[in-house]
């Protein structure tokens, strides 16, 4: 009951994390509970379509098919995550200014919700087709344990939640004019956490192998397999051992997310453009 | 499988070792104990004989495989530092475990 329960907490806060920051990313958007809500259902149902299929999906591509399916997910993510940030780079101040000014929600940031709903939905994918897995495997071999498992996966779904409403509501605690260049960063390492994460994806799969040398090794330091080397690892994509190819692209996608969002904040009349700390 | 088969054949070919086999039964991985050169990429394959899926899970080795049952899945390993790098079945934790020592 406690590897169930342990198996579908660690699967549910990283896809847990990245709902709460998208829920705060988007405070004050109108209908974006529906626009989330239609992310984690179409997640959950791409979770279990992906479970059913997993054998036909690993045969792929000479057996890479598991890794490039990843890789593909993730990097979806990211090019939404960067169409959020840059989107929100244009019009972020102007949503806050109407918050503030009407108090109420605005329809303004609608346009930025699919792609935050596609995020939503691969995140809850991707954990989710694992613990689909597991607990099918539970379900196939039946007996008296099977209760058990189940009832530790639904409380590791419960703890998982909390967790997750933690982290939204600990977000929501930032003053709402700072709030939106928070979520801004938290995303940019989200998206550059996913891309070194797909980069070690195409590696498993065969592909795109240079730099594959391990940089530095900080597992004695904070191991990835414990707590807080996972909440790291999910959050800002840590790694306690990561390999050149992912540290390029790491700090490539930080580096273009944040030349794009400059670029387009650049192209706005002066109000907007007044730093973050001026206002 | 013959993608699995095709794969190990491209691998050996591309002037790497051959891959290693271990096989997972009543989960449990056999053997439990792989041994690798140190410094060098090597790849395991990993035929499934239990009815249900498992995934092998390594943090240290960092690499997540899923491998349905009755079936086979490939398992790149980058060039490893000499030292010992545990690997589990994650569904079946308690029973499903090894270790890849590369010396």
């Amino acid at each position: 009951m406690l590897a169930s329960l342990l198996i579908v907490f660690r699967e549910v806060i990283e896809a847990g994390l990245i709902v709460g920051i998208v829920l705060a990313a988007t405070q004050g958007v109108a209908r974006r509970s529906l626009w989330v809500t239609s992310g984690v259902g179409a997640g959950v149902l791409g979770a279990c379509l992906v479970a059913a299929f997993a054998e036909r999906l690993a045969s792929l591509f000479e057996g890479s098919g598991q890794e490039l399916f990843n890789a593909a997910i993730l990097l979806t993510a990211v090019a939404m995550l960067t169409w959020h940030n840059v989107w929100m780079a244009g019009h972020g101040r102007q949503i806050a200014n109407e918050m503030r000014r009407v108090g109420a929600e605005v329809s303004a940031g609608e346009r930025t919700l699919l792609a935050l709903a596609i995020v939503v939905g691969v995140a809850v994918l991707r954990e989710g087709s694992e613990v689909v897995l597991f607990l099918y495997g539970i379900a196939a071999q039946g007996g008296l344990s099977a209760g058990a498992m189940l009832g530790g996966g639904a409380l590791g779904l419960a703890a998982g939640a909390g967790v997750s409403a933690l982290m939204y509501y600990g977000l929501l605690a930032i003053p709402a004019h700072r709030l939106f260049a928070v979520t801004a960063w938290l995303i940019t390492l989200l998206a550059a956490g996913m891309a070194s994460q797909a980069v070690l994806f195409l590696q498993q799969g065969g592909y795109f192998e240079f730099l594959t040398a391990t940089v530095w090794d900080t597992s004695w330091l904070l191991p990835e397999s414990g707590i807080a080397g996972r909440l790291l690892h999910t959050l800002v994509g840590y790694s306690d051992a990561p390999n050149g190819a992912q540290l390029l692209v790491y700090a490539t996608t930080i580096a273009t997310m944040n030349v794009l969002m400059r670029t387009v904040n650049g192209r706005k009349p002066a109000p907007t453009a007044v730093p973050d700390t001026a206002v | 499988m013959l993608t699995a088969a095709a794969a190990a054949w491209a691998w050996s070919a591309y002037g790497q070792d051959a891959p290693l086999a271990l096989t997972l039964k009543a989960h449990k991985f056999m053997p439990a104990e792989i041994h690798v050169k140190a410094n060098e990429p090597s790849m395991i394959v990993l035929t499934n004989g239990d009815d249900t899926p498992e995934e092998f899970d390594s943090t240290s080795l960092k690499v997540e495989k899923v491998v349905a049952g009755h079936s086979d899945g490939n398992v790149r390993l980058r060039p490893l530092a000499p030292g010992r790098y545990p690997f589990m079945g994650e569904y079946h934790s308690e029973t499903a475990q090894g270790v890849v020592i590369a010396e």
